[in-house]
């Protein structure tokens, strides 16, 4: 029977969230697990309306397994856009305290869901999709594990969903970028453990002799989520059926594995697992040969090594021991080369093709991820100097640097990546619209600009006014004055962000229509040049 | 797979492996990336013998240059205080009538109490001690319990209708709902509008003057211009703690807010409230 194991396993998972519903310590425990009890039937529903009793069709296993990525690919899509717009509604709510309505909807609670939103669920889901795209194409290999892929791909959405739910509900172990509790902690791990063994066991029956570049960065961002994941989560519930966790650290102990994990997320999520991105979709896209081979191996092994050691550059002047202060600033200043291997690599491969950028905004959306790239991961070592790092901790510049690498870095390069392959994906000739792709980079690269330059202004106003002292050696400004002088910034950067969110509603509607099929009729790009005429 | 193949475009080699299409050039390392990474890689290693660095089995590496965070902090707090010393001390001994007779300590304990401002009393005062609905403002010469320096330095140190301070300044307004009628409560709010503007039924305010002679000149005085041994404010001014109008007015004889500010000798200390007091005193309006 076609899902009869899927349903009967499901059927009892839902079970048990009833039974935790009923039995639950504390009020936002039951209400979430109403919500998994009701996701849970939502999918039970689906799949006894998709049943039947006859033979499974025979699946070929020389064939490409490509419907989650299929999914993946629109799961990012809707993610992005729900991401993105909690982003605009909080840089909003920064700007209107009147726009905060209590309590489901408030700053405190939004902020997880728009970074969880736009790292884990949109980030996410374009590093599961195109890594499993890659990795098969790549290896010419089918996905390891038969409907692992499948399993993967719905743990993943299910994790978001109950990671979301309980930001709104007010559940939260308070980590940054690991806020959900211990209960979606520990499914988050079955399902990237089976992501690990999806991705692993493929490259293990691959048909090449070497393993592609690609991979291995898809393959350490899978492997150090994986360890960061854990060790940063490990926790002890108040009760097994209540919402509450306290860390196994304490202290500045906690603090440094907080940040460890906190700055290796942005590593090997955002920088390895995107630069394993680039590594496959630059060459497809341009249609050249990567760079340098030597500098891919080199660059890589230094960034992974390197990184990892990076995190207490966050804790800069804190109760720190000095010794990990230098620790973490002087492998950060290490790290700034190997980073920038990978742009060297990226921007180089497309020596022999730079025609395209005035032809294929798709080349040029890559384009300008990569220089973003290298934008962000020299600010990135330059702010962990510890000198600017006491100007510009705790202040909208480390917002600023964070928005020029995730818009202008993940973004961008994850945009281009849907962009190649979800023709590929769905049998289309080409896209629905060209010029499309073409407003979608020029909002997305005017919405950066805007939100990273004003972020960099109030960043550093709000550094110096903190710090500002009088001849008498008192502070000048009070607290509240140095928010009030940011107001006129935190419009302005509502602002960037809405273009940017403009670029991203564009795409999801350009993708739509591709996938349904459509192709629109329009004028070649570049505009071709008019014919002169006589002046008259 | 593995054979020779030159890239037609660069006319470089490739590794001769292929993935989908995608080759790979047998560029070497760019010189200045991996002269770059090597300065940065030396310039770590000095560093890390300069500061506190590596750890060892119960302790880290010191660092030849004897640099500590705590200690930098330690010292530039010390210089600070060294720099402040003699004004505090003689804040510390003199009243506030005399700091705001010297210059140069009325400006330094004006600073000091600015800050201290920004950090305590904004939250109600406002930041530039404008006040709001409830909170009076600083800035203005109306003064509910008194604008000389020393009286303001009472205010602060122990507060207004502050339970837990014995020495707080306590005053209560009944509430006179209780005690005549809502006709005579709206005539008497007609009359005192009419001390500071225009009123909306001009009849009234004959009648609202014998209301206020029988029951409200015990404090505000017979002229309504109040009094700062009970917070009594001043009903001729157009300044207004709970709003103006006869509306807000007959609200406040109704049942009256009873305003409340905390005691801040106990928290802040003597000094502080000094420097608060000169600070508040020099707004403009100090008496």
């Amino acid at each position: 029977m076609k899902f009869g194991t899927e349903i009967v396993a499901l059927g009892l998972f839902a079970f048990v969230a009833l039974v935790a519903a009923g039995f639950g310590v504390d009020e936002p425990f039951r209400q979430h697990m109403w919500v998994l009890l009701i996701v849970l039937l939502g999918f039970i529903t689906i799949l006894l309306r998709n049943t039947s009793f006859a033979a499974p069709a025979a699946i070929d296993p020389s064939a490409y397994m490509d419907g989650p990525i299929r999914y993946g690919a629109i799961a990012t899509m809707f993610w992005g856009v729900v991401g993105m717009l909690v982003g605009v509604v909080i840089a909003l709510q920064l700007a209107y305290p009147d726009l905060n309505i209590e309590p489901w909807f408030n700053f405190g609670r939004l902020r997880p869901l728009h970074t969880s939103g736009v790292v884990f669920a949109f980030g996410g889901n374009a590093l599961i999709c195109t890594s499993l795209y890659v990795v098969q194409r790549t290896c010419r290999a089918r996905l390891f594990g038969g409907d692992l892929a499948w399993f993967v791909f719905w743990g993943y959405q299910l994790f978001i969903v109950m990671a979301a739910t309980g930001y709104l509900l007010g559940i939260t172990e308070s980590r940054e970028y690991a806020e959900p509790e211990w209960y979606v902690d520990l499914w988050l791990t079955i399902v990237w453990v089976a992501y690990l063994v999806l991705f692993l066991g493929t490259i293990l029956k691959r048909r090449e002799p070497h393993i592609y570049v690609a991979n291995w960065f898809y393959l350490s961002f899978i492997v150090t989520i994986a360890m960061l994941h854990v060790i940063n989560n490990l926790s002890m519930p108040v009760s097994f059926v209540g919402s509450k966790s306290y860390s196994a650290f304490s202290g500045v102990q906690d603090a440094l594995t907080q940040w460890w994990y906190g700055h290796n997320a942005v590593g090997f999520f955002l920088t390895a697992g995107f630069l394993g991105m680039m590594y496959y979709f630059v060459p497809k896209q341009a249609n050249r040969p990567v760079y340098s081979y030597r500098l891919s191996i080199i660059h890589f092994w230094a960034l992974i090594f390197l990184y990892i050691w990076a995190g207490p550059h966050h804790l800069h002047y804190t109760a720190l021991p000095d010794w990990a202060q230098t620790l973490g600033m002087v492998f950060s200043i290490m790290l700034w080369m190997p980073s920038w291997g990978g742009m060297i690599n990226g921007l180089m491969t497309l020596s022999g093709a730079w025609d395209k950028l005035r032809t294929d905004p798709i080349i040029r959306m890559m384009v300008m991820a990569i220089a973003f790239y290298g934008m962000s991961t020299f600010e990135g070592p330059m702010m962990s100097i510890k000198a600017v790092n006491s100007l510009s901790h705790y202040t909208d510049w480390t917002i600023g640097h964070v928005h020029s690498g995730a818009l202008g870095w993940v973004g961008m390069i994850s945009f281009g990546a849907i962009y190649f392959m979800v023709p590929k994906l769905w049998n289309r000739d080409r896209l629905y619209s060209l010029r499309l792709v073409n407003w979608h980079f020029w909002l997305a690269t005017l919405g950066i600009v805007v939100y990273a330059a004003v972020m960099w202004v109030s960043g550093v106003m709000q550094g110096l006014m903190w710090r500002e002292y009088d001849e008498q050696g008192f502070l000048v400004y009070s607290f509240a004055e140095t928010v009030a002088a940011m107001h006129p910034y935190y419009v302005m950067r509502a602002l960037g962000g809405a273009m940017y969110l403009a670029g991203m509603l564009i795409m999801a509607w350009n993708i739509a229509m591709t996938i349904l099929g459509y192709q629109r009729e329009e004028q070649p790009m570049p505009d071709p040049v008019p014919a002169l005429q006589p002046a008259e | 797979m593995s054979n020779e193949h030159i890239d037609e475009v660069s006319g470089i080699s490739t590794t001769g492996h292929e993935w989908d299409g995608i080759r790979e050039l047998n560029n070497p390392l760019p010189r200045w990336w991996i002269t770059t990474f090597y300065i940065t890689i030396l310039w770590a290693i000095g560093y890390t013998i300069a500061y506190p660095a590596w750890p060892m089995l119960s302790s880290a590496t010191k660092g030849v240059i004897g640099y500590s965070s705590r200690n930098d902090v330690k010292n530039e707090l010390a210089a600070a205080e060294i720099a402040k010393g003699k004004y505090v001390a003689a804040v510390q001994s003199k009243t506030v009538v005399e700091i705001a007779a010297d210059d140069a300590l009325r400006e330094f304990a004006g600073a000091a109490g600015g800050a201290a401002f920004k950090v305590n009393c904004v939250q109600c005062h406002g930041s530039g001690a404008q006040g709001s609905s409830g909170f009076p403002n600083l800035n203005d010469d109306d003064w509910l319990w008194g604008g000389s320096a020393e009286q303001i330095q009472q205010t602060i140190t122990h507060g207004i209708r502050f339970s837990s301070d014995p020495d707080t300044r306590q005053s209560e307004m009944p509430a006179f709902r209780d005690i005549i009628t809502a006709d005579q409560i709206r005539k008497v709010s007609a009359y005192v509008a009419s001390l500071s503007g225009p009123v909306q039924d001009e009849s009234l305010v004959e009648p609202g003057a014998k209301v206020f002679a029988e029951n409200c000149v015990a404090c505000h005085g017979e002229n309504a211009k109040g009094n700062k041994e009970f917070g009594a404010p001043d009903l001729t001014d157009a300044i207004w703690l709970y709003g103006s109008g006869e509306a807000s007015i007959a609200a406040q004889v109704r049942a009256p807010r009873q305003g409340v500010m905390p005691a801040w000798g106990g928290r802040l200390g003597d000094t502080k409230v000094k420097e608060l007091a000169v600070y508040i005193h020099s707004l403009g309006g100090g008496e």
